[in-house]
């Protein structure tokens, strides 16, 4: 039971961090699909960190990977910025082309760095035990995480920043009518591209909250599967509201933590049903809940349209 | 020349070639950065792919292995280029091909099955799963990419339970189709022997061009083609002209769904490969369709050609010198072209304005 909880709030917290950084995104007006690469770019630098670092005293490793999971998910996410703000490209195509350039050149990169080390090592693996126990405080076999604390954080932020903040407003105001904020002296440029650099700021700490989750050793080949959809699926739900999304990231993050821990349940291994059946189980949730609440959408009117300041 | 350049076609050939060379060139810059002396020659052989082997029979029958793995990427690239004429980005295609995969094999080794039937199954098993996405579109608003995304999982461990029941005791490989069940192979019909009797090579091959040319006359040519567009275009002036919005989505994404099956089954049935029941990934044959449609300027025969030039360069990874670099690169240098396909409108018009002020310069002259 209690590491259903732990498995719960960090897989939580994976979700409403890169989903608040999809619903910033958005509120600018921009689609950001490519959480899931930026996720795993994110966790490529903070795996980085980890590993190499790990002999420098806790706090500051800690925040040194941190860091760097937020300033190479921020750089990633301006492979959006600039083909989407500028170049009027197709929202949905470059999100998917940053997904899939993420996987491939993280891959590429581990491999080829582990090869400069080892000749005979061609593996796209790094490993990081040491690393990871900084970030986690053991408590009666309960796995803090401080990621936990961190991602609660984030979410009264981020309500602060959208709703009390002039900033947040003007921001949200390019993601419902550009061309009335441009006439009030805003600039959707800026705006959007604020949007997209706080949500791959995000969706990088995201990442290397995902790979903390439950191992000390990722194979970047795998990428971070399908968890940057699922963060999406998390915002929708959440109606692009705050509070909403972090309880429905609770609600994904519990589906998600009973595939790695249903044999404890001895109620579910009497089922007896394949393991798959567990891993299926949040994209099933989240593509019946999806079915339920999207007809009443409260997305924001211009998500996905490229900014024309001669359009009507 | 500039009266070349003002034609559509040829603007967007021009566009797919700078994605490209651009594509190539980054990919050459990241070898030269991971270790510069064997980058030029590692670069080539991606390129060369086939050609690096010296014994033409080889080479012949490399090409035919490039060729049997090119005919699943075509109508996977069909597939998303059909839904993107209607405003659809059917991401979903991956999944549809998994469930393609995984009724084509499962007919095939438990049920015992000829390659006729397997093959239809396989295009309902996709056009069932497109069915879902465009009911989802259509009547909850479920965003086609989110719902795509989700069921490709699904269709993944489903079909991983599912394919369990037939596979090797000893592997995570489903049995051996020529072994177990030769009637589900493809048939060749001679054209093995054009390749050094590569047997991979099957009647999929005519029938997936076939195929493609059909795509390209329904979408110009018919009234049913004309209204996907024009729904596509504007869905809402085509719902004022009496379209059946709705059931145009789902059928779209039938279709949609039905090819990418097809692939699946155009692939497996010929023996070339087989299912691994522990995939923790979706295979990428949907997504590099993402690139062919779109490097393919989103034509139907354009596609073919994309999707040669995709498969080849993601063969020629596996020639790559190991020693240095991975075989992935292949992986980068054709998402660095998708993502670069973001910018055809751009290059298209910057191409209109290289030949604008030509043209007004002339009607000075006169």
């Amino acid at each position: 039971m209690l590491l259903l909880i732990q498995y719960t709030l960090i897989f939580a917290s994976v979700l409403l961090l890169v989903a608040l950084g999809g619903c910033i995104s958005e509120h600018s007006g921009i689609i950001n699909l490519g959480l899931e690469g930026i996720m795993v770019v994110g966790a490529l630098g903070g795996a980085l960190v980890m590993s190499n670092l790990s002999t420098l005293p806790p706090a500051l490793m800690v925040i040194l990977a941190l860091l760097a999971s937020i300033i190479l998910g921020m750089l990633y996410s301006c492979l959006l910025g600039v083909a989407a703000i500028h170049f009027k490209a197709d929202q949905t195509l470059v999100g998917t082309a940053m997904n899939l350039l993420a996987t491939a050149a993280a891959t590429v990169f581990v491999k080829a760095m582990n090869t400069a080390m080892n000749p005979d090592n061609h593996s796209s693996e790094i490993e990081y035990v040491a690393g990871r126990k900084m970030f986690i405080v053991n408590i009666n076999g309960f796995e803090f995480n401080w990621f936990m604390p961190l991602a609660v954080i984030v979410v009264i932020l981020v309500y602060l920043f959208l709703y009390k903040n002039k900033l947040g407003l003007r921001l949200m105001a390019c993601g419902e009518h550009p061309q009335a904020a441009d006439s009030v002296g805003i600039n959707v440029y800026k705006m959007r591209w604020m949007g997209v650099l706080i949500s791959g700021a995000l969706a990088g700490m995201g990442g290397l909250c995902y790979i903390l989750a439950g191992v000390s050793l990722w194979k970047f080949e795998n990428g971070v599967a399908g968890f940057g959809f699922l963060a999406l699926a998390v915002m929708i739900f959440g109606q692009w509201k705050p509070g909403r999304i972090a309880l429905a990231a609770l609600l994904f993050g519990l589906f998600r933590a009973l595939s790695n821990t249903y044999m404890g349940f001895p109620a579910l291994v009497s089922l007896n049903l394949p393991s798959n059946v567990y891993n299926m189980m949040p994209y099933i949730v989240c593509l019946i809940v999806l079915a339920f609440t999207s007809k009443t959408s409260r997305a924001p009117k211009a998500e996905g349209i490229p900014y024309d300041k001669g359009s009507r | 020349m500039k009266n070349l350049l003002k034609r559509p076609g040829v603007q967007a050939f021009v566009a797919s070639v700078i994605c490209i060379l651009l594509g190539l060139i980054i990919g050459y810059i990241v070898l030269l950065f991971i270790n510069p002396q064997g980058a030029w020659q590692s670069i080539t052989d991606v390129v060369r792919n086939f050609f690096t082997w010296s014994r033409p029979p080889q080479r012949l029958k490399q090409f035919g292995n490039t060729l049997a793995k090119t005919i699943p990427l075509i109508m996977c690239s069909l597939s998303i280029l059909f839904s993107y004429k209607v405003g659809l980005f059917n991401i979903g295609a991956a999944g549809q091909y998994v469930a393609g995969a995984c009724a084509s094999l499962y007919a095939a080794l438990a049920w015992g099955w000829g390659w006729l039937p397997c093959m239809i199954f396989a295009i309902v098993a996709g056009a069932l799963l497109g069915a879902i996405v465009g009911f989802l579109k259509s009547y909850c608003n479920v965003n086609e990419v989110i719902s795509g995304i989700m069921l490709n999982w699904i269709a993944l461990y489903t079909t991983n339970t599912i394919l369990s029941n037939v596979k090797e005791t000893a592997s995570p490989y489903t049995l051996y189709l020529n072994k177990e069940n030769p009637s589900a192979l493809l048939p060749t019909a001679g054209l093995d022997q054009l390749f050094n009797k590569n047997t991979y090579v099957t009647i999929a091959v005519p029938l997936a061009l076939i195929i493609a040319i059909a795509v390209a006359v329904i979408l110009t040519k018919t009234r049913f083609g004309y209204e996907l567009r024009a729904t596509g275009l504007n869905k809402n002036a085509a719902r004022y002209a009496g379209m059946a919005e709705n059931r145009n989505i789902i059928l779209t994404l039938m279709i949609s769904g039905a090819l990418a099956g097809l692939g699946a089954s155009m692939l497996y049935q010929t023996g070339y490969m087989r299912w691994e029941c522990t995939q923790s990934s979706v295979p990428a044959m949907g997504f590099n369709g993402i690139a062919a449609a779109f490097l393919g300027g989103l034509n139907p025969i354009g596609a073919v050609f994309s999707s040669f030039f995709i498969q080849h360069i993601t063969d020629g990874g596996q020639y790559v010198n190991t020693n240095y670099y991975s075989s992935q690169i292949s992986d980068v240098i054709s998402s660095v072209i998708i993502y670069l396909c973001g910018f055809v409108l751009f290059i298209k018009l910057t191409i209109n304005r290289m030949i604008k002020p030509s043209k007004e310069k002339k009607g000075e002259k006169k």
